[in-house]
């Protein structure tokens, strides 16, 4: 298991700097950050050389890279161009973010699981078609469309709650973006629990479990449930990741100043420390992530061992 | 020489189970899908796995109702005249905003433009994207991934370390970051951003296919009979390694043209002249108060869109998969 270990974190390291890279020189791409510091008005020659120096923009873009990296890896994230350090953007933006994917978590965790269970348990019935033909209309609407339609009739038409999240975005006014964010893993989990589900019905140890006469209740939740889930839960630890990359477009429309606010704005105004900053932090999560869920699923499932 | 014990979908858990990581909704047929490749296994009855498919879909309502949707759709998709005989660039400030009235259907937008006619409009754009993109990816993830699973070795793990960085990478944000670099107008800079970012899914699983068709019997029988890698590669690993990838390319199509609707709404996509949905929704979305009719349309068709893609690759993928049976 140790070597293990070692040897996906030796992995992760080319896919780290793969990825940070390409952010990096796309970036890097979006034009002149000095010419963008100043919007219209064309810089004093003088001026923008200092701030090109002081900024290490003067390098080449491959040293810029290294030297950006072992800025951070000493805990200094930069500056925004606002002057705000990146640091502290962060310190306000993660929090939020975090909240939010814990509820989309919960939500598509319980709901998705209930669903798949009660459709998996009556495989072919009307139930199970509904079921089917629900998830599949959920993953056909994107997430800005339902976002809209969601915001629009529970927070404007019927003003069950507060159609835009306030600054300090408590847990009960993210429940909605919450659902919104996981509405698309939510039928992921829905059918992933219902294959698994359906295809462990078959499996000798229920048999065993109904043969020797345990109650049908007990054969469902110790015997079957636990098996089945081994798949659910990985998907869920890799969806993390993915979830807080794809927070953009909730943040958005419920005006959530999280991550993916602090990343929207920093593409609009050319504001590269924060664009790679975030990024490099989403990155990271999204690597260790899936370390864990690989090693969660050798601890969930013994007949995985990983040498 | 059989595979040693590698599993045939891919090299680690949390890849077998979800890869759903950053491609977030782009991944959602995938590990179901991975197990076609088992799908050749010879049947009591003498029919072939495509005309058994075939043979099966004929008789699939979902199947069928999906098939007609995207037939219309790609029709006026290339003759949107036939439907609607305005012109969705023709506004009228004056009708900003109105609800529906005698040959406008579906009512105003801000501009005073005619909401039936950019509805039908706005199909061309989405499935000009969706095709292409998936066409693209589908060439590209299906070459590449298929000699990393043929070939294994260095060129394998090459493809496996590069495809993992642009799975570490947010899509959306890749797109945001990515697309705003380009001024260009047309669907091309889109089309070769969904590309570039929908290969490696694509490529995966044709690795996972062509591992898996490596190890038949019939393969093992044409290299002793002294077939070369490129007869064995084409004549008997392909056509029994093709069915996931459509699978995956026909269910990824109508992600993409989510995607595409996503990038447009974030103002990094398609722009205006272009007739988009996504554009549409973007505009509508201000003014959701006082004129929800402007949302709903475009958002409806949008959706439905991207519904009969997702209802095709599911039909095919249980006409193709007898695990499911």
């Amino acid at each position: 298991m140790g070597r293990y270990v070692i040897r996906r974190l030796l992995q992760m390291i080319p896919v780290f700097v793969g990825s940070t890279f390409l952010i990096f020189v796309m970036v890097y791409a979006l034009g002149d950050p000095v010419a963008a510091l100043f919007g219209d008005r064309a810089p004093d020659p003088a001026t923008a050389a200092q701030i090109r120096r002081d900024l290490y923009l003067d390098h080449p873009l491959w040293q810029q890279y290294t030297h950006y990296m072992a800025q951070i890896f000493q805990g200094n994230f930069g500056t925004a161009f606002t002057g705000q350090p990146v640091l502290q953007l962060m310190g306000s933006a993660w929090p939020l973010t975090i909240r939010l994917t814990i509820v989309a978590v919960i939500v598509e965790g319980v709901i998705g699981i209930i669903l798949g269970i009660i459709s998996g348990m009556r495989r072919g019935r009307s139930v199970d078609t509904g079921v089917l033909v629900l998830t599949l209309i959920v993953v056909s609407i994107p997430t800005f469309v339902s976002g809209y339609v969601l915001q629009f009739l529970f927070g404007v038409k019927w003003g069950v709650v507060n159609p835009s999240v306030s600054a300090a975005a408590p847990f009960n006014e993210l429940i909605l973006p919450g659902v919104v964010l996981a509405l698309v893993s939510l039928a992921y989990v829905t059918r992933l629990t219902r294959t698994s589900i359906a295809e462990n019905t078959r499996a000798d140890y229920v048999r065993t479990a109904v043969a020797k006469g345990l109650p049908r209740r007990r054969v469902i939740l110790r015997h079957l449930l636990r098996n089945s889930l081994i798949p659910v839960v990985t998907f869920i630890g890799t969806d993390v990741g993915a979830l807080m990359g794809g927070a953009i477009v909730t943040e958005r429309i419920f005006n959530i100043h999280g991550v993916g606010y602090q990343l929207y704005q920093g593409i609009l105004r050319q504001n590269s420390p924060t664009v790679v900053g975030f990024v490099t932090i989403l990155v990271i999560v999204f690597l260790v992530a899936n370390l864990l869920v690989d090693l969660l699923y050798a601890v969930l499932d013994p007949r995985i061992r990983y040498a | 020489m059989p595979e040693p014990l590698t599993p045939p979908n891919g090299r680690t858990a949390s890849e077998a189970i979800g890869n759903a990581g950053a491609g977030g909704t782009m991944d959602f047929a995938a590990s179901e899908a991975v197990s076609i490749g088992l799908a050749t296994a010879p049947t009591a009855r003498a029919r072939s796995l495509w005309s058994d498919a075939w043979h099966d879909l004929r008789r699939n309502p979902v199947f069928i109702v999906s098939a007609l949707l995207i037939v219309f759709l790609v029709v006026i998709a290339i003759w949107p005249q036939l439907i609607a005989t305005g012109n969705p660039l023709a506004c009228d400030i004056n009708k900003s905003l109105l609800g529906p009235a005698p040959g406008h259907p579906f009512g105003f937008d801000t501009q005073g433009c005619d909401v039936y006619t950019r509805t039908v409009y706005g199909a061309r754009a989405s499935v000009t994207v969706g095709v292409c993109a998936t066409a693209g990816a589908a060439l590209l993830g299906g070459v590449l991934g298929g000699f990393a699973g043929f070939f294994g070795g260095w060129w394998d793990a090459l493809l496996s370390r590069v495809s993992d960085i642009f799975f570490g990478i947010p899509i959306i944000l890749g797109g945001l970051v990515f697309l705003s670099v380009v001024t260009n107008a047309t669907v091309w800079p889109v089309v070769g951003f969904i590309v570039l970012l929908g290969w490696p899914q694509i490529a995966r699983i044709a690795r996972g296919a062509v591992i898996t068709a490596k190890q038949n019997d019939y393969v093992q029988a044409a290299r002793a009979l002294g077939a070369g890698p490129i007869r064995m590669l084409l004549r008997h690993i392909a056509p029994n390694a093709v069915a996931p990838v459509i699978v995956v390319a026909t269910i990824a199509l109508g992600t993409y043209i989510s995607l595409e609707a996503t990038l447009s709404f974030l103002g990094v996509g398609l722009k205006p002249p272009t007739v988009s949905w996504g554009i549409d929704i973007s505009s509508a979305s201000t003014q959701i108060r006082n004129a929800p009719h402007m949302l709903l349309w475009p958002a409806a068709a949008l959706s439905v869109t991207v519904l009969a893609f997702i209802m095709l690759g599911d039909a095919v993928r249980d006409a193709l998969d007898p695990k499911l049976r």
